[in-house]
């Protein structure tokens, strides 16, 4: 792709242009018994050859090549596009999406920006599915499948999908809010094919409904049941039936209402599940002190199949050894609600030798970690969350932890670490020992942080990743960091595609050599940085590349987003304002910008002015 | 301006030479503190020692920093809350013209958003925004509660700890009170 052209040459990867480069090939004849019949048959059998050939394509980048071809390709791609993904709801309307790909039995939208985790968004900012969720009613009958990220579900959503959809089989919700346990209630009730049902990191709101007694009577064809974010209490005797009458159960992921009695009775009506979320892993209060505890290491196993475990919300770390059994066969050990030591990880972790995911609380500190690094070899990602998120001189984890997993695991792919503090040797280590790194997400919590050791910013750290790390696609900075630090981005995180900044940068140099040396940028998130308008002119050439960029607590002011939004008809340039701001400000709070084919949104609340 | 004594040469600070220092360049505007700051301050977790102490030094939050998503910070705090505290803390509510008081616990929620929300839910009113400067104008009603002291404080004045902390009753006030106390 060239960084000269003012308009892309290769559509990207969530939003369907029309090119205007498409040239027009022969229409395929339509009668049959035309005098002409003869010329137009060749053309007729490569649109049915080719329309069989592109089922098997499955890859949106390629489906999306293959449209530019001609008219004819772009045709039949599009008759032929069974899983539709749009990464920001609002670059495309639900109608222009509908109206050019006709058979779409699969959809997978993406709304609010990821800094909206963050509470730097202000609630009822948009992202509906409501407006999709009646689009696709009218042209998907036949739709399967749903899943959002960050968008606002509403529990009339919900009965639309049961309602209208005969044979839907796939609701995922990732990080969603706006609907409650009624809605689930009417959703499960109604939705008689339902294979899965994945509730992760979703706001539910306890309507005190029941909806676990909802599903239907009779075998069900469950799939996978995730609901470990819901925060309400459940009526376990129905889901033990639910459990007991879905033998194709797979998937599941209770929540911390569960207790390990009870998740003992689960287990044991199916022991075929390859993923388990454990559920609050200790036991009620009503437990007896005389009850005879069931042998929870038995009901571990017997589940032979077990890859994914996840859970201990509210552990107690005597039951740990439970565990076990399944140790050796465990990819994926999510410990991140857990609050253990290093002592109570050693026993378990020095069995996990074919762990791929860990994800864990630094309260194991970096003795914990060089644990890890000692038996999990085939480590490919890793998080490390602070249990207590403040700023702070002390941390459990420091340099020490990152530099002994960068030894142990060398095939590491994508490490999200949360410390105090953080070395550039360290750093510049795990450069050179884990060359496959595809993200790097380091957050020293204290703002402004320079190595502690040397007293020097954190640039030659991440300029190391940067150099080192060939194939990053997502990296995401902290610490103190001057714009070299940018500078180095620039110039060689040439795969770049997420960058997350915060408190960093001197001047605008910084985004400018981000903007002008990162061809593959899509998502760039900035909060409290020096950037102001020179440097926001500085992307223009790229922004029609990218899916959104965000920066809040800069230095833009109003006038200066203006002109950007002037200068690019296609572009959505939000300005966003918190409670306390006027509207005729000249300094601007938050600007969120994005690619569109719709111009402004309708739905923007008061608080968004749209430039 | 300070530029005249040229205090910034002889400024220790900790940073390159040659740079300005960061907290002065970030933000546009003063340290103002709005709701959603107080929000942070509410959602971090608490030791005994801020308990006591009888002017905790308040380590700044900011908003959304560090960036982890708050499920998980509730997820992790309010463990801490159940092993600290355990069984409840109710304080009686009373609005301006309603014929009785109702009691809420405390230790249900986590902020003030949230405690607020609650309070309009149980009532039946709009409280409206808070704002450090006016309050909550543009509001009919004022929430207020009784301190450690015996004083009457606007609630979302401190950080959400020290508020559960030193909070022994609430008291929603209505009408012209209210919107005496958004001018003071």
């Amino acid at each position: 792709m060239s960084e000269d052209d003012e308009r892309q040459q290769s559509p990207p990867s969530d939003l369907e242009f029309v090119s205007n480069k498409a040239r027009n090939c022969n229409a395929t004849g339509s009668g049959s018994g035309h005098p002409e019949f003869q010329s137009t048959y060749p053309d007729q059998v490569l649109e049915n050859v080719l329309e069989n050939v592109l089922h098997f394509l499955t890859s949106r980048r390629d489906r999306n090549a293959a449209s530019l071809v001609c008219k004819s390709w772009y045709r039949v791609e599009a008759l032929t596009r069974s899983e539709l993904f749009i990464g920001n709801c609002y670059a495309v309307s639900p109608g222009r999406a509908t109206a050019r790909f006709t058979r779409v039995k699969a959809l997978h939208l993406k709304g609010k920006p990821r800094f909206a985790d963050f509470n730097l968004m202000p609630p009822d900012w948009g992202a509906h599915f409501n407006p999709w969720a009646l689009a696709m009613a009218k042209a998907y009958p036949w739709l399967e499948k749903v899943h959002l990220k960050r968008m606002s579900v509403t529990d009339d959503d919900l009965a639309t999908l049961a309602e209208l959809f005969l044979g839907f089989k796939e609701l995922v919700l990732v990080c969603c809010d706006g609907f409650g346990t009624s809605g689930l209630a009417i959703f499960v009730s109604k939705c008689r094919q339902l294979k899965v049902l994945d509730l992760i990191e979703s706001e539910v709101s306890d309507d005190e409904t029941d909806w676990i007694s909802c599903f239907p009577e009779g075998e069900s064809n469950l799939e996978s049941l995730i609901f470990d974010c819901v925060e309400c209490h459940i009526n376990f005797e129905a889901l033990d039936r639910l459990v007991a009458r879905s033998p194709s159960l797979k998937k599941l992921k209770l929540n911390r209402y569960v207790s390990i009695g009870q998740l003992y009775r689960l287990m044991v009506r199916a022991p075929q599940l390859t993923h388990l979320g454990t559920g609050s892993f200790s036991p009620s209060d009503i437990a007896g002190q005389g009850d005879q505890e069931p042998d929870y290491v038995a009901a571990f196993a017997a589940c032979r199949s077990l890859v994914c475990l996840s859970g201990f919300r509210e552990i107690i770390p005597d039951y740990l050894p439970a565990i076990y059994p399944v140790c050796a066969n465990l990819t994926s050990l999510n410990f991140s609600y857990a609050n253990i030591t290093a002592e109570q990880l050693k026993p378990i972790i020095s069995k996990c030798h074919k762990l791929q995911t860990f994800w864990v609380l630094d309260s194991i500190c970096d003795e914990g970690l060089q644990a890890v690094a000692a038996t999990c070899k085939d480590l490919r990602e890793l998080r490390v969350f602070p249990v207590d998120p403040r700023e702070d001189n002390d941390g459990p984890v420091s340099e020490v932890g990152l530099q002994a997993i960068s030894e142990g695991c060398r095939k590491l792919q994508s490490i999200l670490y949360f410390c105090q503090r953080m070395t550039n040797a360290a750093v510049i280590a795990m450069s050179k020992n884990c060359p496959d790194l595809v993200v790097f997400r380091l957050c020293i919590m204290g703002r402004h942080r320079p190595d502690p050791v040397t007293s020097e910013p954190m640039d030659d750290g991440f300029g190391a990743i940067v150099m080192n790390c060939k194939k990053l696609t997502r990296l995401a900075v902290s610490g103190l960091l001057t714009d070299k630090a940018f500078d180095y981005i620039g110039r060689h995180g040439k795969l770049v595609r997420t960058l997350s900044v915060a408190f960093a940068g001197d001047s605008d140099m910084a985004l400018k050599y981000v903007l002008e040396g990162c061809p593959q940028l899509q998502k760039l998130e900035i909060r409290d940085s020096p950037f102001g308008d020179a440097a926001l002119r500085s992307g223009l050439h790229h922004y029609y590349n990218m899916r959104f960029l965000w920066m809040s607590s800069c230095r833009l002011t109003r006038h200066g987003c203006q002109e950007i939004a002037r200068a690019m008809p296609r572009l959505v340039v939000e300005v966003i304002r918190s409670a306390d701001e006027e509207e005729m400000d000249d300094v601007v709070g938050t600007l969120y910008m994005y690619r569109s084919l719709e111009g402004p949104r309708t739905d923007a609340p008061k608080f968004v002015t749209i430039l | 301006m300070e530029n005249d004594l040229n205090l910034k040469a002889t400024e220790l600070r900790l940073g390159l030479p040659g740079s300005d220092e960061p907290e002065r360049q970030m933000t546009p505007r003063p340290n103002k503190r709005t709701l959603s700051d107080i929000v942070s301050e509410g959602s971090r977790s608490t030791t005994e020692e801020d308990h006591q102490d009888t002017a905790p030094p308040a380590k700044v939050q900011i908003v959304g920093w560090p960036p982890v998503r708050s499920y998980r910070k509730n997820c992790l705090q309010g463990k801490k809350d159940e092993v600290e505290g355990g069984t409840g803390m109710y304080v009686k509510v009373s609005v301006d013209g309603a014929p009785y008081l109702r009691k809420i616990d405390l230790k249900v929620y986590r902020s003030y958003p949230q405690l607020l929300l609650a309070l309009e839910n149980m009532f039946k009113l709009t409280i409206g925004a808070y704002s450090e400067r006016e309050g909550y104008n543009g509001s009919n009603y004022a929430p207020t509660y009784e301190d450690r002291d015996g004083d009457w404080m606007l609630v979302g004045d401190v950080p959400w700890e020290m508020f559960i902390s030193s909070c022994k009753r609430l008291r929603i006030m209505k009408g012209s009170e209210a919107r005496g106390l958004g001018c003071v």
